[in-house]
């Protein structure tokens, strides 16, 4: 069967619609993916700097620049804008840009529904961080929104509980969009053994997404109406159990953590082969080790929660099938260094940001193995190494997928090459200090720092120092991505249709032009 | 915009452009707005009332709208695959919902109560901190919360009311499958009947479940401040109402177009949606059958 849109012989509709209506009314899947890849850049630096008064505020011991109260709604509200309102959303726009050329459909599936999961984004963000100026200002219990302190914030609390809503709903109505248009819209001829990795990768998140979003719906529903209509869900006066949400919380956090991860791995699968000039290695094998993750990740939520109570047979469970997710975790990074093996490399920024990706989220694999040990995790549990571990594995891990992809495909969708040395230089200044900024605070964590706080022991002010100078740096070296990709935007050599000739990169989006025009595969390709 | 598209098999209907997506995401925000001013006291609750309104429209204008193009025949099997798919993983996405609140009735029925009740390593808290509480489910925990000044509260026997809900749900069930074979052989008029039947009995169970509240409200000590068992009892069988609610206003849609002469044996996409809807609000309502009235 052939796709082709029904709009294709009227020529007015070819192109985009003028001015703003354009982005509001918009149902091209290329004009939704800009709009979330923009947002999510945006919501990037509004997070990053909630991360600059951190590390300002830790920079000396004592209380330098904001009140305690203050410093907790940072680190909270930080959290929540990273995960939800960038990472995310990132890897959403990458999906919608890039899923319809890769499987050589002429849209998402539910063109209209894209269009609404993308729009509910700045509304929810609008609620959260307007929490920052109501009574009592913005959440500051952590972003994992434990009861029963949530419980106590002003009126920052339903706000914070509605945000949530929002996002959840654009998230599953994004992931049911993802799904349908993967399993519906393939170009006859791509079998599933034959989808690109993004593509495979991006499956299996969106089935996460679409299992988990409603849990967290109905957790933070529980702790609306335990707050304002008397239930007692987890309250023990009542019947109920605070602990019960943490393991309703987790049940979802711990499939969100893969949601984060997971396209990233896609990604990584894209470049590597591409700048080893070799196929990926052992590529049936990635797409069963992302499904055993994905598999696995049901029933390792307990690890979140070692300290908090639990019968010892259970910590036992939770440590051990944690420990498994290491085995399908190292079968790719071997198959990854494998595709290098013997391969004719080649540096450009997609590639440098990939390997950066395969060294960095491995040392946070690692200290993720380390965390899993329960006994260890008894010493290291609410320190700084847990705020190492996850951020090696969210910052030069899913970020630096993200970024690797922008380098790897924005000449597809802009028809311009970037200044590859203001590219090159973005990756050595954000990989340098990168790890200043958080391989300290493995030190600091062991040597017993608690995280979530404004102020420390004087003992931990040197690796402070250090890591706050990394985070400067590091936040800094951000406003050349944002400058190299405004001047792609507006300009720059053009892109010719395989952007990276010499490599002669596979798959379906190579074959139209770049920039790709606002109609792509209007009629299916064949794939063979 | 007016464009006269020939329907034709071989083209994705892609809309060029369209306004209920941003309308949409400004309503639900309207909603909540108007939701978040009430619980913080900001405005009265009438500050609910715009959002609710915006939202009918809502519905009422991208279903219209989806509508037309349908029997405009713009749409090809491709988009009905599109759709039925959509569908199916929308109600996934619900199941996990329910899925969240069976788990917290599941895990305070089984863990929370012998923990309050000092087994294993809880001997101390069960005496220092909760005065010796034995707990068997039902209960309403170990301060014993409800309405009443002595803590007591009674039960919705199962084999009253609910049963008769449950008996109401399953014919709907089976009404609604007759409706759908009498689509299949084109017997429009046996399809009218057992439709209309189908949101009847709906209408009939939301209305029974309303008096069963009633009742509980005011005669049994039983709400929602009742301790775990009030809580659990009703968000799980609210939530489900609401469903039971939402999939009949949708059978009466389906009703409305099947009299206008909407859907083919081939093509009833909208009818197929709303049944396995309605299958799934009914098997949720077997869970809470079992779970919640009767063991």
């Amino acid at each position: 069967m052939a796709h082709a849109i029904d709009t294709a012989h009227d020529a007015h509709d070819a192109q985009p619609a003028a001015g703003i209506k354009r982005w509001l009314f918009a149902t091209n899947h290329k004009d939704i993916g800009t709009m979330y890849l923009v947002f999510s850049l945006i919501m990037f630096f509004v997070g990053g700097s909630m991360a600059m008064v951190i590390r300002a505020e830790l920079f000396e011991p004592g209380l330098q620049f904001v009140d305690p109260g203050f410093f907790n709604e940072m680190t909270t509200m930080h959290a929540l804008v990273m995960i939800f309102g960038a990472v995310m959303p990132a890897f959403v726009g990458l999906a919608n840009w890039m899923i319809p050329l890769q499987v050589g459909a002429p849209d998402m599936a539910l063109p209209r529904m894209n269009n609404f999961s993308f729009w509910l984004l700045p509304f929810a963000f609008t609620l959260l961080l307007s929490t920052l100026f109501v009574p009592g200002g913005a959440p500051a219990g952590g972003w994992t929104m434990y009861p029963p302190l949530v419980l106590q914030f002003g009126d920052s609390f339903p706000m914070l509980i509605f945000a949530v809503h929002l996002m959840g709903v654009s998230s599953i109505m994004g992931a049911i969009n993802v799904i349908v248009t993967i399993l519906n819209m393939r170009a006859p001829g791509m079998t599933l053994l034959k989808m690109p990795l993004f593509v495979w990768t991006w499956l299996i998140t969106a089935y996460l997404l679409i299992a988990v979003m409603p849990v967290l719906a109905g957790a933070v529903t529980m702790l609306l109406t335990d707050h304002f209509f008397h239930t007692s869900f987890f309250n023990a006066a009542g019947g109920g159990d605070p602990l019960m949400f943490e393991h309703i919380f987790w049940f979802f956090g711990h499939p969100e953590v893969y949601i984060m991860i997971l396209p990233a791995f896609g990604i990584i699968s894209e470049i590597i082969p591409t700048f080893s000039r070799k196929p990926l290695f052992g590529a049936t094998s990635m797409i069963y080790a992302t499904a055993s993750i994905a598999f696995l990740s049901f029933i390792v939520w307990g690890h979140h929660m070692f300290v908090d109570g639990m019968p010892l047979s259970a910590e036992m469970f939770f440590m051990l099938s944690t420990m498994l997710i290491a085995v399908p975790t190292g079968v790719k990074v071997f198959n990854w260094t494998a595709t290098m093996w013997r391969g004719s490399l080649s540096f450009e920024p997609p590639m440098l940001f990939a390997l950066g990706f395969l060294f960095m989220f491995t040392i946070g694999g690692f200290s993720g193995v380390m965390l899993a040990m329960v006994p260890a995790d008894f010493q290291y549990n609410q320190t700084y190494f847990v705020v190492a571990h996850f951020h090696y594995v969210l910052v030069p891990g899913a970020v630096f997928a993200i970024m690797g992809a922008v380098y790897y495909w924005i000449p597809k969708w802009t028809g311009h090459m970037y200044n590859m040395t203001l590219a090159k230089t973005h990756f050595w200044l954000s990989t340098i200090f990168v790890n200043v900024l958080f391989f300290p605070q493995h030190f600091l964590g062991l040597a017993g720092m608690p995280r979530r706080i404004p102020d420390y022991a004087v003992q931990f002010t040197d690796w402070n120092m250090v890591s706050s100078i990394g985070g400067f740096g590091f936040g800094l070296s951000q406003i050349l991505f944002a400058i190299a990709i405004i001047q792609c935007v507006r300009g720059g050599r053009k892109a010719s249709a395989m952007v990276w000739n010499d490599a002669a990169p596979t798959g379906l989006e190579w074959t139209i032009p770049s920039p790709a025009p606002y109609h792509s595969f209007t009629t299916a390709p064949e794939v063979h | 915009m007016a464009h006269t598209h020939a329907p034709n098999a071989d083209h994705y209907y892609v809309p060029h452009s369209s306004p209920w997506p941003i309308y949409g995401s400004v309503t639900l925000f309207t909603v909540m707005a108007g939701a978040i001013s009430t619980l913080n006291g900001w405005l009265p609750v009438w500050s609910l009332l715009p959002g609710f309104v915006m939202l009918a429209g809502l519905f009422i204008f991208w279903f219209g709208t989806v509508i037309e193009e349908s029997e405009a025949g713009r749409y090809n099997m491709a988009v009905d695959r599109s759709f039925r798919m959509g569908m199916m993983w929308f109600i996934f996405s619900e199941v996990m919902f329910f899925a969240a609140f069976f788990g917290a009735l599941f895990y305070a029925r089984s863990l929370v109560m012998p923990w309050l009740s000092g087994e294993g390593t809880k001997m101390l808290t069960n005496v220092l901190l909760w005065g010796n509480y034995h707990g068997t489910w039902p209960t309403n925990g170990p301060a014993a919360l409800g309405p009443r000044a002595d803590g007591t509260y009674e039960t919705v026997p199962a084999l009253g009311l609910p049963a008769l809900n449950t008996a109401i749900l399953l014919t709907s069930g089976i009404t609604i499958t007759i409706a759908h074979h009498a689509l299949l052989r084109g017997y429009r008029r046996r399809l009218a009947i057992f439709l209309a039947a189908t949101f009847l009995l709906g209408f009939t169970f939301v209305v029974l479940q309303a008096t069963e509240y009633h009742e509980a409200y005011t005669r049994l000590g039983l709400q929602l401040g009742t301790g775990i068992y009030g809580s659990t009892f009703f968000m799980l069988t609210g939530f489900h109402g609401l469903h039971v609610t939402v999939g009949a206003i949708m059978l009466v849609v389906i009703w409305v177009r099947v009299m206008k002469g909407h859907f083919t044996p081939e093509r009833h996409f909208a009818f197929e949606a709303v049944a396995w809807y309605w299958h799934f609000v009914d098997v949720v309502w077997l869970g809470l059958f079992i779970f919640v009235y009767w063991l």
